[in-house]
């Protein structure tokens, strides 16, 4: 019905002209959050665990890759099939957590 | 352009936001039992909610020109508790018949639990029971891959359980293929931090095509924005797409999936003023 689909209707400049800027402040968020990390108190000896999935996402930005979102949502998502056995806590917190 | 809020928790938002949403050419919302923020005491706290849902707010959303539709459950934030889903699931047979009720959810799960998976099954038994259309939460972050998969596969284990009368709803990039490929209905929805941007929802319909897709607000009492789905009608302008399918997404998807209850409807075509009932709280 709708022929245009696997594509976006932008061309490549008119997409950089209408986007770059605000995901270049975007790219700066994420470096500033980086930065404010850094300069935090009481750091832990190693990374927490959501940041060790944010650090694997972007390693796998920096490189060549297609669905980008999609394989990012993997990273942070649990690999397990099977149902907890209990209840451990109500929220989820960002990135899986292998106890 | 018109458009029909697929997914919206109203009960949480205040009549400015039903303004608005009337505003920008919402006609129809759709609003799902929701958790509280908290968890209630008792199933007569549910059932207090489910007259909230039945007979106050289409009262306080008629009086924006808005139909007001909704779906009854216990959610999937408090459906570990075993006890308490079984109490609650007894008390919503007899909400069914009322006219706005469309359907049985939002069910699924939440953490992933056996106990949440045993009363999501024993939610879509009621719904086969009684011949109602479903509407499914799937769970956020790091456990909505695992949870929609576990959905997806309780679902069809179910022979009496047909897939187009079935929506799967808060679907992602890695999740919507899944969902889409077993036949049901999906949903996106619109949320600032922890779902799913107007541009990404564009990047998806792009991606998978705009049939058995929704798209929605889902605004409730955490940050959200009433108005989500006129800006991904804006998102998707501004790429360039037509009219014709941005419409197809908000307006004529969600009719076309909530026609299945046999109870929605629309409004004849607004063309008074808004808001001009004042109700005194």
């Amino acid at each position: 019905m709708f022929p245009e689909f696997a594509t976006c209707p932008m061309t490549e400049q008119k997409l950089l002209d209408e986007y770059f800027i605000e995901n270049r402040t975007r790219l700066l968020e994420i470096a500033a959050f980086l930065d404010r990390l850094d300069r935090t108190q009481e750091q832990g000896s190693s990374p927490d665990f959501r940041m060790r999935a944010f650090f694997q996402a972007l390693e796998f930005l920096s490189r060549s890759a297609e669905n980008r979102a999609e394989q990012i949502q993997m990273l942070f998502s649990d690999p397990t099939t099977e149902p907890l056995e209990a209840l451990n806590q109500k929220s989820a917190r960002g990135a899986y957590h292998e106890v | 352009m018109e458009y029909i809020d697929m997914h919206a928790h109203m009960v949480s938002r205040t009549t400015d936001d039903y303004y608005q949403m009337a505003l920008t050419g919402c006609v129809a919302v759709s609003e799902p039992a929701f958790w509280a923020g908290w968890d209630r005491s008792s199933a007569d706290g549910f059932a207090d909610y489910f007259r909230q849902l039945t007979e106050f707010e289409p009262n306080r959303a008629r009086q924006y020109g808005i139909r007001h539709y909704t779906w009854m459950c216990l959610n999937p934030k408090e459906a570990d508790n075993r006890e308490m889903a079984r109490a609650v699931l007894a008390r919503i047979p007899k909400f069914l018949t009322h006219p706005n009720v469309v359907g049985i959810g939002e069910i699924g799960l939440n953490r992933n639990t056996r106990n949440e998976l045993e009363t999501f099954k024993d939610h879509v038994e009621l719904a086969v029971e009684h011949e109602q259309l479903i509407l499914i939460h799937t769970p956020h972050l790091e456990d909505k891959y695992k949870g929609t998969r576990l959905t997806v596969e309780t679902l069809q284990s179910y022979e009496r359980i047909k897939p187009h009368r079935v929506l799967i709803d808060h679907a992602e990039e890695h999740t919507v293929k899944m969902i889409l490929d077993a036949g049901f209905w999906t949903g996106i929805t619109l949320y600032p931090n922890t779902k799913v941007s107007a541009q990404r929802a564009a990047d998806i319909i792009e991606m998978h095509g705009a049939e058995r897709i929704c798209v929605a607000s889902a605004c409730d009492w955490g940050p959200s924005v009433p108005v989500a789905v006129p800006q991904f009608a804006l998102e998707m302008r501004r790429r360039g797409h037509s009219e014709e399918l941005i419409r197809h997404v908000i307006f004529e998807n969600p009719a076309e999936f909530l026609g299945q209850s046999g109870k929605f409807e629309l409004a004849p075509k607004q063309s008074k003023t808004l808001g001009t009932a004042a109700t005194v709280n």
